[in-house]
């Protein structure tokens, strides 16, 4: 799922400041999940918001909604008119985007769009794909090198290990990781297979995907 | 003097390292090139070290040879793609600046500019097959190079690394991509660093132990402690507490690892950290 993080009140505060009537609007899917965009968080981010405004004396007003996708056009056009003079987002960056498209009035996002991730307990995400165009898992034990070693290495790890941590020291050495488990799996080939430089130019032309016209697949 | 010509006359090589200036007065860098003349076959030239921003190599590369002194031009991931890299490289090779070593990089994050953006577009393998690529004759994207520079490429690699096998794994990827030398992480325990050598005599490859003269029991535990891959033994430690003159200890302590280690690798490599003017008294001590 598309992992996701509030901003700080004060910060949305300042994008909203000139408006009158803001609409929060949630998105139920990854948004929901990563308890950031769900029913609950609209209505606890609406009452934090009028709060903070009247305590600085500004008259701004918050409503909220929430709505099944922000990515799919149906679902942003059961949207109601409401006299609201902005939205604010809790739907990811892709969500803010086809609201702008689709809507005449700012859009702002009250969140940030982490990365995809799996869940690694409650309200624990971890990074696990950077949808970099070139999964590249088969030959890394599912460990992404791209994602989980800060620097994307392709062939192992940096100097900068320390019992297994690395230089950053916020995570495990996902090359350590991967050398571990492809030792298990029996995979020695793809320990000492040297990777080529990655192909950055997957990501940038694939701007659409379209099903129906799949075009020529670099 | 260079490295390959010591190498090539079977001699024991020595390196150290200086760092470029925080600006544009390269003076200081060239008074201490200049007290390590005739003590040293080369000078690695440091790349915006710990991910700090310093003039370029490549410049701080041309002041140094055109002062007849030997650089090792550092080359790291970290601050240029593919076409950077390869754009210097060739500038670099034309100015005959060829003894190269390639590396990954520290991560920006831990550096004076962390919100920069780290590009990591290559890093030291696939580095090391550009510089391999280039002294073919082309570029990355199969272009023909008008006048191929002739690279003597060398890499790094940690003995003690904790987990060791995917850093051996790494190091005998860098050999099959055309790394020529090694210089290796801070290494103090003569014993484990020969049980190193013994795996990597297996290769075809000049290893140059690498030492960081430790100036006192407080900055040997700081290593332990912060620097990655660098273990300092208790007893150096110890050694080092007890002293009254601590540096002069540590020159001794560095003195005797390189009488002990001597007949079994192919050179050292000195990181002088801010006390170059160490690294003469640790060559005496030697007896280098």
């Amino acid at each position: 799922m598309i992992v996701v993080r509030q901003k700080p009140i004060d910060d949305i505060l300042e994008m909203v400041a000139r408006h009158k009537r803001v609409l929060i609007l949630g998105c139920n899917t990854c948004s929901a999940v990563a308890l950031a965009g769900g029913e609950k968080e609209v209505e606890t981010l609406a009452e934090l918001l009028r709060l903070a405004t009247s305590r600085k004396g500004a008259s701004i007003e918050f409503e909220g909604a929430v709505l099944q996708r922000q990515c799919e056009p149906e679902f942003i056009e059961e949207l109601e008119e409401g006299g609201f003079d902005a939205f604010l987002s809790l739907g990811c960056g892709a969500g803010v985007a086809l609201l702008s498209e689709k809507e005449d009035i700012p859009v702002y996002p009250g969140i940030d769009t982490l990365f995809i991730g799996a869940s690694k307990g409650l309200a624990n995400w971890q990074a696990e794909c950077s949808a970099c165009g070139e999964c590249v898992l088969g030959e890394t034990a599912g460990i992404c090198p791209v994602t989980r070693c800060p620097k994307g290495i392709m062939n192992g790890p940096c100097g900068g290990v320390s019992d297994g941590q690395c230089e950053l020291g916020d995570r495990d050495c996902a090359w350590v990781q991967i050398h571990e488990r492809l030792e298990e799996l029996g995979q020695d080939e793809c320990i000492t297979e040297t990777h080529e430089p990655r192909d950055h130019s997957t990501k940038t032309l694939v701007r659409e995907w379209d099903m129906s016209e799949p075009g020529e697949r670099k | 003097m260079s490295l390959r010509a010591a190498f090539a006359e079977g001699r024991f090589a020595v390196s150290s390292e200086v760092g470029p200036p925080t600006g544009t007065d390269v003076s200081e860098m060239l008074e201490t090139a200049d007290m390590l003349h005739g003590r040293v076959d080369a000078l690695n030239v440091t790349d915006n070290q710990a991910a700090v921003m310093r003039l370029s190599t490549i410049a701080a590369c041309i002041h140094l040879k055109q002062h007849g002194h030997d650089p090792v031009f550092q080359v790291t991931c970290r601050d240029r793609n593919r076409l950077g890299l390869q754009s210097d490289l060739l500038g670099a090779a034309s100015f005959g600046i060829t003894e190269v070593l390639a590396l990954t990089g520290d991560h920006v994050v831990v550096g004076d500019h962390p919100e920069a953006a780290a590009v990591f577009d290559l890093e030291s393998v696939q580095l090391l097959d550009t510089v391999a690529t280039l002294a073919d004759g082309s570029d990355l994207a199969g272009n023909e190079l008008t006048g191929s520079p002739e690279f003597f490429v060398g890499a790094v690699v940690t003995p003690d690394a904790n987990p060791i096998r995917p850093q051996l794994a790494k190091f005998e990827k860098k050999v099959r991509s055309g790394a020529r030398f090694f210089q290796t992480q801070a290494v103090y325990d003569a014993e484990s660093f020969l049980r190193f050598m013994e795996y990597a005599r297996q290769f075809d490859v000049r290893v140059l132990a690498g030492l960081v003269v430790p100036r006192s029991a407080r900055m040997a535990r700081f290593m332990n402690k912060n620097i990655p891959g660098i273990t300092v033994p208790n007893a150096i430690i110890e050694e080092l507490d007890a002293s009254e003159d601590p540096v002069q200890t540590g020159v001794d302590v560095t003195g005797r690892f390189i009488r002990e280690v001597r007949e079994h690798c192919d050179g050292v490599h000195i990181m002088a950290i801010g006390a170059e003017h160490l690294v003469p008294r640790v060559l005496d001590a030697a007896g280098l």
